[in-house]
């Protein structure tokens, strides 16, 4: 933010004198600078849009291109069925966060235990997220949506929609786990020990004291990691599920047109586009409150 | 090496809070604590001194299982708590600390962080907990900044809350280890004078300070350590008026020139 808005209202304060002909002569100049800097970002991005636009509208494939991409009357016809795919992904998603949450935050506890009593554990953990975390999502969405049902260890059919919240859980609960570690490391010893002093078990200053400061140390990570989920979420469709990315596909197949495919782009953008403006909030407000020397 | 009496019998009833015997601390291969021995009464406080790096610090964070002792045996009232067997969680309840830094909990409110103790070790109920958390913050005169956050407070008041967060579970003994001496010159008052009230309300109380002052005004005994062994104890006047060794006069003649 810039300081010279707040300057409005001064004036008006009781008890403060006059303000002097020098100061009301540099605020006018900084209003000045201010409408010339607005102006002239406002003038290059129209130019930007503009050449953009006529790039676009004068090569020669644009009326194609158009047809096939941005068909307003297939754009209509795809939205019902995409959005009814979409809420196969939100369902998906609700119930991998709670997976990733539950996981993630066990899988930093085990590692932040310490002591050469809990090495198995700690190498376990460690093996774990250094596994997920290298593996590319979509080999892991493979392995678990063809690999679980090949072993034929349940009866029946597990649906698609379930192997896909399993492959999120494990892919992503390696990331939170990995965020997770790093805020625990950095919230400071001392707070373990006065929890501990006041005679609270190592679990229970786990849960009442680090945790929910590092979780406020991470929080714009944590949120970062939430957006790509909301992404990677639409690649369950590689198993078959009939999510928005699948039913897209299955409109394309039947009119050759792609316009499905922006319409189920734009529904994912739209979904995480709040996500995505509160973590940077989140990220601004961290920032802030850092450099006023705050605690949390 | 010569062999110990394998163990002291606990101190019957009646007898001290805090009894240390012979307490053994190493770091690598500096023996820190050579064999210190020390009791505190029912209702008594104790002040350790000793120069920077004497053991104080490391004397009380052996009475809080914090540091493991290398060898000796520590009594709190009757029970042995040097016995690898006890209940550490259990013990620490019994015993309130406050550090040199002041450590509240910065995610919680000042309420909570008084009551937390309260709440979570002895698992009394929240409405409870926070009738007795207000009355030690009025007792301090922190009543109306019981919903804000500790890094809204002075120093001096966030030490009185972590003394406060100590004494809300009642404990049996309570351990102060500089608690002052992070507090710019003119907060220290309003902490030594809340620990004097504490002393007037009948806790018992070991505590390493520098504050001369407070030690000669308000404790009942003085311990000097040096060479990680009790060099010189007695009550307070005594040690700190008329010591008799000359390595604590020397002591209190640095400090207090
Ligand atoms: N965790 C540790 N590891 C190794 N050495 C330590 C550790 N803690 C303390 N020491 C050493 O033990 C000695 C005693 O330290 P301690 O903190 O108990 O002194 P102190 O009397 O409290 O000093 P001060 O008045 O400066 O607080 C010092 O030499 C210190 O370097
Ligand atoms: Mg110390």
């Amino acid at each position: 933010m810039s300081t010279s808005g707040d300057q409005q209202g001064v004036a008006d304060l009781p008890g403060l004198p006059p303000t002097s002909r020098l100061e009301l002569n540099r605020r006018a100049f900084r209003q000045r600078q201010t409408v010339r800097s607005l102006l002239i970002s406002l003038g290059s991005t129209a130019i930007f849009a503009v050449v953009i636009a006529l790039v676009l509208v004068n090569s020669p494939g644009w009326r194609v291109t158009q047809d096939t991409f941005f068909n307003p009357e297939y754009f209509v016809a795809a939205i019902p069925a995409v959005w009814e795919g979409l809420l196969l992904n939100i369902r998906v998603l609700a119930f991998a966060v709670v997976g990733v949450a539950v996981v993630g935050v066990l899988l930093a506890s085990l590692r932040s235990l310490r002591g050469p009593v809990f090495f198995p554990l700690r190498f376990l953990a460690a093996a774990y997220t250094d596994l997920f975390r290298g593996m590319p999502f979509l080999i892991v969405l493979y392995l678990i949506g063809f690999g679980i049902p090949a072993l034929g260890l349940f009866q029946g059919i597990i649906p698609v929609a379930v192997l896909g919240t399993i492959a999120l859980v494990l892919t992503y609960s390696s990331y939170v786990a990995e965020v997770l570690r790093a805020g625990i490391e950095a919230v400071h010893p001392s707070q373990r020990l006065a929890a501990r002093s006041l005679g609270l078990s190592h679990y229970k200053s786990l849960r009442i004291v680090v945790l929910p400061q590092a979780i406020r140390k991470v929080t714009p990570a944590l949120m970062n990691d939430f957006v790509s989920m909301q992404k990677d979420v639409g690649l369950i469709s590689v198993l078959g599920a009939v999510d928005a990315v699948r039913a897209a596909q299955i409109k394309v197949a039947i009119s050759y047109n792609y316009t499905a495919y922006v319409v189920a782009g734009l529904m994912f953008v739209a979904f995480s586009w709040p996500f995505i403006r509160l973590t940077d909030w989140l990220t601004a407000r961290q920032q802030a409150r850092e450099q006023l020397g705050g605690m949390v | 090496m010569t062999t110990r009496e394998p163990s002291v019998a606990a101190p019957g009833p009646g007898g001290p809070v805090l009894r240390l015997r012979d307490i053994v601390k190493v770091y690598g291969t500096n023996p820190v604590l050579r064999g210190v021995s020390l009791d505190v009464s029912q209702h008594e406080v104790v002040v350790l001194i000793g120069a920077s790096g004497s053991g104080k610090s490391t004397l009380l964070k052996t009475v809080n299982l914090l540091e493991r002792i290398d060898d000796g045996q520590i009594f709190l009232s009757d029970t042995d708590i040097s016995d690898p067997t006890i209940d550490v969680d259990a013990t620490r309840a019994r015993i309130g600390v406050v550090f040199q830094h002041f450590n509240l909990f910065p995610h919680l409110s000042v309420l909570d962080n008084v009551t937390l103790g309260l709440r979570k070790v002895k698992g009394v109920r929240k409405d409870v907990a926070d009738e007795r958390g207000r009355t030690l913050l009025a007792r301090i005169g922190l009543d109306d900044k019981a919903g804000a956050f500790p890094d809204r407070l002075s120093g001096g008041q966030q030490q009185r809350v972590a003394i406060a967060r100590a004494v809300a579970t009642d404990p049996e003994l309570l351990l102060l280890d500089e608690i002052t001496s992070a507090l710019d010159p003119h907060l220290i008052g309003e902490v030594l004078d809340l620990v004097g009230e504490l002393k007037d309300a009948g806790s018992t109380i070991l505590m390493a300070t520098h504050e001369i002052g407070f030690a000669r005004r308000c404790a009942d005994r003085v311990i000097f350590l040096k060479d990680g062994l009790v060099h010189e104890e007695g009550p307070a006047a005594q040690v700190l008026e008329d010591p008799q060794e000359p390595a604590t006069r020397e002591f209190l003649h640095r400090v207090l020139h």
